[in-house]
């Protein structure tokens, strides 16, 4: 392979990477990761520190267009980035002091929860209205966006803040301490205990895992991870992904985003347990 | 001259300024947008750069091992510097990445100085324990290294 069909390859698969996770809200660290060390015999530190690039390259081309469609909601985010940053900075304190192993098997065991917990989501049937939430009244939470694969104005009351902070608190916490998974736990988080509508979800977190991985990424810098050789491509090939992606879910139909989360969210989630068995 | 120079920035500030309604979303949208292009050129001219510069690794198999190794890429802003005074493809590569590595954190004190401007405290008090835990969370992983 010559350095330059390398350059190629890598950016053509970092735009397919950032278009599904600017879909679905996730870094999508974990499809990189094993295809630049396993695919192309890249060290795992650089690895790491590439796809660390690519979560924020995925984050801030989504975000660019799901900001100004209203689609990510800002208010919901800046709220539980309080969450999420007060939980990496514990998952850095903790990182050494626990086996990844047992991360692992923990992390796996809640993505395949929150994925079936999902997938009875989608089976549909009437839901009852949110419950009201005092907090989310407060901080003027709620919001509305513009579906466009329905054609419709959609309104949605916000749920379940404290529950959804906590829930944040601990994919911070995760992600600190893996370096991986934010925002395949912070979907569910918004869709479960927020009740978001989906594509707000999906949005919402990518607009999120920007700022987690900002705060690792100058770490890895520091120690000489991020190799620009490697990094470059992935870093624009993301960013182009991601902004094509943004085109891609206001088309789509919440049930479709629903199922091909659901299906990532398997996959990751078999990983993850066969990483820690 | 002068005043219409104030009368151009006042118009400036009327059509992007946070306190219009909506203004932080399309503040901070446009904060992003510009964010990644910036970086995204850099790269793209570091990138043609080095094959410009290693015309060999256009077409030949030379070994891709020394460029995946660990002493590739400078670590430090100054080392960036002084490779991007060289005109060397690798610095204005990571010139790009760093670009993109600031992006969040600058949206988040945009965040913070646009909430400020509207008074809402409870979002003020959030962004600025959001930066907060930021810095300490860099600072912590630099110690601990």
């Amino acid at each position: 392979m010559t350095p330059f069909t390398f350059t190629a390859l890598l950016f053509g698969l970092s735009l397919g990477a950032g278009a599904l996770g600017a879909v679905l809200g996730i870094g999508g660290g974990l499809l990189l990761v094993p295809l630049l060390t396993l695919g192309f015999g890249v060290d795992i530190r650089f690895a790491v520190g590439a796809s660390i690039v690519s979560v924020i390259a995925t984050s801030s081309g989504a975000a660019a267009a799901y900001v100004r469609d209203r689609l990510a909601n800002l208010r919901v985010a800046m709220f539980l980035e309080v969450g999420t940053a007060a939980g990496a900075l514990t998952g850095a304190l903790l990182a050494t002091s626990l086996h990844g192993r047992w991360l692992f098997l923990l992390f796996g065991a809640v993505l395949a929860w929150s994925a079936l917990a999902m997938l009875r989501r989608l089976g549909g049937g009437v839901e009852e209205p949110p419950a009201p939430d005092a907090l989310a009244d407060r901080l003027g939470l709620h919001g509305s966006y513009y579906d466009v694969a329905e054609q419709c104005e959609v309104p949605y009351r916000v749920t379940g803040t404290r529950a959804g902070l906590a829930l944040m608190y601990v994919a911070g916490t995760v992600s600190g301490m893996l370096g991986i998974g934010a925002g395949a736990l912070k979907v569910p988080a918004l869709d479960l205990a927020m009740r978001l509508p989906v594509k707000v979800s999906t949005a919402t977190s990518n607009f999120m895992i920007g700022v987690t991985a900002a705060a690792s990424a100058g770490v890895y810098f520091a120690r000489g991870d991020i190799n620009p050789f490697i990094a470059g491509p992935v870093c624009a090939g993301a960013t182009v992904g991601a902004m094509a992606g943004t085109r891609l879910l206001g088309r789509l139909h919440s049930r479709t985003v629903r199922a091909l989360f659901v299906g990532v969210l398997l996959w990751v989630a078999i990983q993850m347990l066969r990483k820690g068995w | 001259m002068s005043v219409e120079r104030s009368e151009e920035a006042a118009q400036a500030r009327d059509t992007s300024g946070p306190l219009a309604p909506g203004g932080v979303e399309l503040l901070i949208s446009t904060l992003l947008r510009s964010g990644v292009v910036l970086s995204v050129a850099l790269i793209g001219v570091g990138v043609t750069l080095s094959f410009f510069h290693n015309p060999e690794r256009l077409t030949s198999r030379v070994d891709l091992t020394p460029l995946l190794s660990p002493e590739h890429g400078p670590s430090s802003l100054e080392a960036v510097l002084v490779l991007a005074r060289e005109v060397r493809g690798q610095a204005f590569v990571m010139m790009g990445l760093l670009v993109m590595m600031a992006v969040p954190v600058l949206r988040v004190l945009i965040a913070f100085f646009s909430f400020r401007q509207q008074r809402d405290r409870a979002f003020v008090r959030m962004t600025s324990v959001v930066l907060t835990l930021l810095a300490l969370s860099i600072l912590l992983g630099r110690a601990t290294d």
